[in-house]
């Protein structure tokens, strides 16, 4: 796993000799079995822009919360100036002047934007009351500085993303940060707004500011940076210039892995067509998602968070309503929005987030299971407890699920036993088109495989499959035929013997195909 | 956003702002009008409505209730509730009348006042370590603390009851007497009001609360002291309720177990009509107060006007669903206008 020698790497541009503002050295950090940082060492100097880059799932934001006190690092330490810290909590981050502006800010939506600006740290008058002036004077200024108009006295309700992050990096600016994080600010923003952020973000670098810049969109790191550390796996793979590098060798070192005997791929071939999307459109979500699927097939639905897989499935299920397209199972047009006639066309989704969507985690195996299918455990109007418990056993031994009692709550399963109790639940429907989202995130490696067994034995029984998977080896692994979406267009389609890592990771970030290696 | 710099203010940001505010005044105006409206139609059908003692029966009627409106305010800025109030009246009532009828010459007001407001700090410090530090939902723990604390009224008061005549003159004169014709209740509610609304307007303190109720995650990241200031919040309605039940005991001097049972409903819907919201962040004292005020007046006007007071309750819920009605349409409708405005000078 830990293969990280395979690109040499300096360490970490060398910018006079000032020590770094701030650094991690040889940081790890664990959430119970997953290592989510191995070993990881970055460096920020002042004036200097400095990208993390890495695919989702590398660390980049448990790296992040190390460095602005929400995590303490299990080994390893955090340097300000040179010097070991603790940081005990986010306030004691943001004391030392480091500041972070994630994708979606926090603001107070019911308090004025200067409130919002100062709170905590209010300027006082006499009696240690707020001194309202001094906060609308300081407050007129910060965003002259910035070179925005916003009016600091309205509320912070209503404002766009990129007002919201603007109110925030003032609020950086006012507390004189040293250190700016940036995590994937520009997701969500119009190219007008990105440009803006760019420049006031260039300002505040030239001012001395040291700026930590995660973006998924690779010309927006080439545009803005001058180094970048890479990470896959939790580890650190290298720190280096950005003036050497290419967008390819940059795409290289996040995906770098090889496949094994993790993905159990059985040879089929497709049957008629189950499902077919047609030109289905969400607005402001996804556009124009044409596909299909065939029986015995496996599809993967690739491209980076956010880019609008889950919210096409949700679509598909009914789940979402859709503006304009169509589905048909089976050659029937799906009416928009019904999950209930999703199902009774032989549909099955499991979700992406399986503690949230998937399971009742207080409920027991047996219930969970059951729940799919409560018409075909009832004896006249009752559910039959028995019924139910037949149905949960059998597919608890066809899933070699690991429990102790059947009536067991959900909860107190490893991550990868709910994941199988949550494919048990929608098997139980005999499905003619399975979508799984995310089937194997946050489940350890053993159960990875046994899921990708079976997700291969289901297509070898004329189950069609479409699988969303933001774990590159896991789409090349197990699909037949790789469909790739960016900012919620489909891009590419990559039949298997033509996907590779350098082919899809291309397709994900929206460059030119022609570009890949 | 185009580049204009922050000295010539855009016309529609100015628009924006002049709008949320006159939203929230108008939240006052419209009670202090609603108050108006009704007291005027009350006094044309019946003169006596609006002589001396008609009057200050409503100040008297509306101070207590106000009172506790004003702790739970601050409570639900928190986007928290407290329910145990109405029990910590009575607990306090009862208990400190036993206290005072111990020894009616020796103990006076200030004993009554620091006694009274001890034992409700203490409610309040349990409700506010059970939600803050314990983590329990709000809803679940003062409703817990409301019929713990109404159990232990009814074992200390064993089936008794107090009577004025055992109480220090002192007590029941803070209770129905006044200065220059101005009776003390109303004086202490407005003073507790005025220091209570500049408090949360000009400390940073004070605004913590409402951070905490706007966005509890953001007011974490933000630094803001969280669990402190819901402690505090409840320690303060707890006090407050303590306070109220000392002069509940003063306003009545005679009390049994059960008094003020049911008013923490009565309380909620006081700081609701008033314009605080249900779900934290928004609104001020002054409009809770406003709140209790509305409500008591409806009740006093139905009594003058020989209504059924079944359609007081009647009359207090259709207000309280209207209040939540017309706080959730304009939520809506300012997001989008404030939205629209940002649209209109972004990009």
């Amino acid at each position: 796993m830990n293969d990280p020698g395979e690109v040499e790497a300096p360490r970490g541009p060398a910018s006079g000799t000032a020590p770094p503002v701030l650094a991690l050295r040889q940081v790890s950090k664990s959430f119970g079995a997953v290592r989510a940082l191995r070993g990881v060492s970055l460096e920020l100097f002042a004036g200097e822009a400095h990208a993390l880059a890495g695919e989702n799932g590398a660390g980049k934001s448990t790296l992040v919360k190390t460095l602005t006190g929400v995590h303490r690092p299990d080994e390893g330490e955090v340097l300000l100036d040179g010097r070991p810290v603790e940081f005990d909590g986010p306030a004691a981050a943001q004391e030392a002047g480091v500041a972070v502006i994630y994708q979606e800010p926090t603001l107070f939506p019911d308090l004025s934007v200067e409130e919002n600006i100062f709170m905590g740290r209010q300027p006082r008058a006499r009696f240690g009351r707020i001194d309202r002036r001094t906060v609308r004077r300081e407050a007129t200024e910060l965003f002259r500085r910035l070179g925005v108009a916003l009016d600091p006295a309205r509320p912070a309700r209503g404002l766009s993303i990129a007002d919201q992050q603007l109110v925030e990096i003032a609020k950086a600016l006012s507390r004189e940060a040293r250190v700016l994080i940036m995590d994937e600010p520009t997701a969500a923003l119009s190219g007008n707004e990105v440009a803006r952020l760019f420049s006031v973000v260039e300002a505040l670098r030239e001012h001395g500011c040291a700026v930590l810049f995660i973006s998924h969109r690779l010309d927006e790191i080439f545009e803005l940076c001058r180094s970048v550390t890479t990470l896959r796996d939790g580890a650190w793979v290298a720190s280096e210039h950005i003036s050497g590098l290419t967008p390819d060798d940059l795409v290289r070192r996040m995906v770098g892995r090889h496949l094994d005997t993790l993905y159990p791929k059985q040879e089929t071939t497709p049957g008629e067509v189950a499902l077919t999307v047609s030109r289905l459109t969400r607005e402001g979500v996804f556009t124009d998602i044409s596909f299909e699927v065939r029986r015995g097939e496996i599809v993967a639905l690739a491209g980076l968070v956010g880019a609008g897989r889950s919210e096409v499935a949700r679509a598909i299920f009914g789940v979402d309503r859709w503006d304009a397209g169509s589905v048909e199972v089976g050659g029937r047009r799906l009416p928009a929005g019904s999950p209930a006639a999703a199902m009774a066309a032989g549909l099955a989704l499991v979700p992406e987030d399986r503690r949230q969507q998937g399971l009742v985690m207080d409920l027991s195996i047996e219930r969970n299971i059951a729940l799919t299918g409560l018409r075909s455990v009832r004896r006249g109007p009752v559910v039959s407890r028995a019924a139910e418990r037949d149905r949960a056993r059998d597919w608890a031994t066809r899933l070699q699920l690991k429990f102790t009692r059947l009536g067991d709550a959900v909860n107190v399963l490893s991550g990868g036993n709910q994941q199988k109790v949550v494919l048990a639940k929608w098997l139980a429907t005999d499905p003619a088109v399975l979508i799984v989202d995310e089937p194997t995130r946050g489940i350890d490696i053993g159960t990875k495989a046994e899921v990708h067994r079976l997700l291969s034995e289901l297509a070898g029984r004329g189950i069609a499959v479409l699988m969303i998977s933001s774990d590159l080896p896991e789409v090349l692994g197990m699909a037949d035929r790789v469909l790739v979406m960016h900012e919620g267009r489909l891009t590419a389609e990559i039949a298997r013997e033509l996907a590779t890592e350098e082919s899809v990771m291309t397709a994900a970030t929206g460059r030119a195909p022609e570009a890949a290696a | 956003m185009t580049a204009v710099t922050a000295g010539d203010r855009p016309a529609g940001e100015r628009g924006a702002r002049g709008l949320v505010e006159l939203v929230f005044r108008a939240r006052e105006l419209s009670l202090v009008a609603a108050i108006a409206v009704l007291v005027l139609v009350t006094a044309a059908v019946n003169p006596n409505f609006l002589s001396g003692q008609g009057v200050k029966d409503i100040f008297l009627n509306t101070s207590i209730l106000a009172l506790l409106a004003v702790g739970q305010s601050l409570v639900v800025i928190t986007r928290n509730i407290d329910l145990s109030v109405g029990s910590v009246v009575g607990l306090v009532a009862f208990s400190v009348g036993k206290f005072l009828a111990a020894d009616p010459g020796g103990r006076g007001v200030v004993v009554a006042l620091v006694f009274g407001v001890a034992i409700g700090a203490a409610c309040g410090l349990l409700n506010g370590l059970l939600v803050s530090f314990c983590r329990v939902p709000a809803l679940v723990v003062t409703l817990g603390t409301l019929y713990v604390i109404q159990g232990l009224d009814h074992y200390i008061a064993h089936g008794q009851q107090i009577n004025a005549v055992d109480l220090p003159q002192a007590l029941l004169n803070l209770g129905n007497e006044g200065v220059l014709g101005v009776p003390y209740l109303p004086i202490i509610t407005v003073a507790v009001m005025l220091a209570v609304g500049y408090y949360l307007r000009s400390y940073p303190s004070g605004r913590d609360f409402y951070a905490i109720g706007s966005s509890p995650e953001a007011a974490r990241l933000a630094g803001v002291p969280v669990r402190r200031r819901v402690l505090a919040a409840y320690l303060f309605s707890g006090a407050l309720a303590g306070l109220a039940g000392v002069l509940w005991l003063a306003r009545f001097g005679t009390v049994v177990a059960d008094s003020a049972r049911g008013w923490e409903l009565l309380v909620v819907s006081a700081v609701v009509v008033g314009g605080v919201a249900i779900v934290g962040g928004v609104g001020t004292v002054y409009g809770a107060v406003l709140g209790a005020l509305l409500l008591t007046t409806i009740g006093s006007a139905l009594v003058v006007l020989k209504v059924n007071s079944f359609w007081q309750q009647a009359l207090t819920g259709a207000l309280l669903l209207l209040a939540i009605t017309v706080d959730r349409v304009l939520a809506v409708r300012v997001t989008r206008l404030l939205r629209r405005r940002s649209v209109r000078h972004g990009a």
